[in-house]
């Protein structure tokens, strides 16, 4: 499991690569709560094109960064997620508090 | 209904091994020839059970995970077992976004992905003692009658 960041501006893409469960999950939150707090992001963007699995251990780790980026009045969108990974986030209800987008530059435009 | 082929593994509790079990499940599974979505729905429903097993019956420390495979002539049969610490409630565990464990940032949501992607689970708990959790999927296989017979 790999983890890349961008940064634009106030924001922040994160784009994950391979699969996350609960084993990757307890790297992958490390670093980007690393990245959260080593500059003044406001917003941020999951990028899942390159995410090829997600059990429900995605879910913790995407509330958790949202609760992160809620406390600093951000918002935080997902964008590109495959099949599998759109019907774990539609079982948890995700898609209701955040966002999907078509792209990581329709997310950036519009968060 | 015959069982076809049958096969078991046993590993410790480590959360390495959460990837480990779902591959070797699901590549015993391919055997019935089930589809891209169908592989996956078995993928996510082992982690989950396997999770399960590593955080909340071994609550971290080291043990040994069970699973017994069978195929069948239209499902898969998975059973998942640990000699954990067992589930004292059994209808509140299965409750969406319960969990045990709420500052670990789990989403409580393990035994509904399993429902929802498995046709049948079923639990099997005794504190102290170990949890048995039991998934069939049914492979339909629609799609091997679709493939060109040559004679």
């Amino acid at each position: 499991m790999q983890v890349k960041f961008k940064k634009m501006n106030r924001q922040l893409v994160v784009k994950l690569e391979g699969e996350l469960d609960h084993h990757t999950s307890i790297e992958i939150r490390e670093k980007i709560d690393r990245e959260i707090n080593k500059s003044p992001i406001k917003d941020l963007i999951f990028d899942f094109e390159k995410l090829s699995f997600m059990d429900s251990s995605g879910i913790g780790v995407i509330i958790g960064r949202y609760k992160l980026i809620q406390k600093r009045n951000g918002k935080t969108g997902l964008v590109n997620a495959n099949p599998q990974v759109m019907r774990i986030i539609h079982i948890s209800g995700l898609h209701k508090i955040i966002p999907v987008f078509g792209s990581v530059n329709d997310a950036l435009a519009q968060m | 209904m015959t069982v076809k082929n049958e096969m078991k593994v046993e590993f410790l509790s480590k959360s390495s091994n959460e990837s480990f079990a779902r591959v070797v499940v699901a590549a015993f599974a391919s055997q019935l020839d089930p589809t891209i979505e169908e592989l996956t729905d078995i993928k996510t429903a082992v982690s989950e059970a396997v999770t399960n097993a590593i955080i909340h019956g071994y609550n971290s420390d080291l043990g040994y995970i069970n699973i017994r495979c069978k195929l069948m002539d239209t499902c898969v049969e998975i059973i998942i077992e640990d000699e954990g610490e067992g589930i004292e409630d059994i209808e509140l565990a299965r409750q969406p976004l319960y969990t045990s464990q709420p500052e670990m940032e789990r989403s409580g949501m393990g035994f509904t992905v399993m429902e929802t992607f498995m046709d049948r689970v079923e639990i099997e708990s005794e504190k102290g003692r170990g949890t048995r959790v039991k998934m069939i999927k049914v492979i339909p296989g629609v799609h091997k009658s679709s493939k060109i017979v040559k004679d």
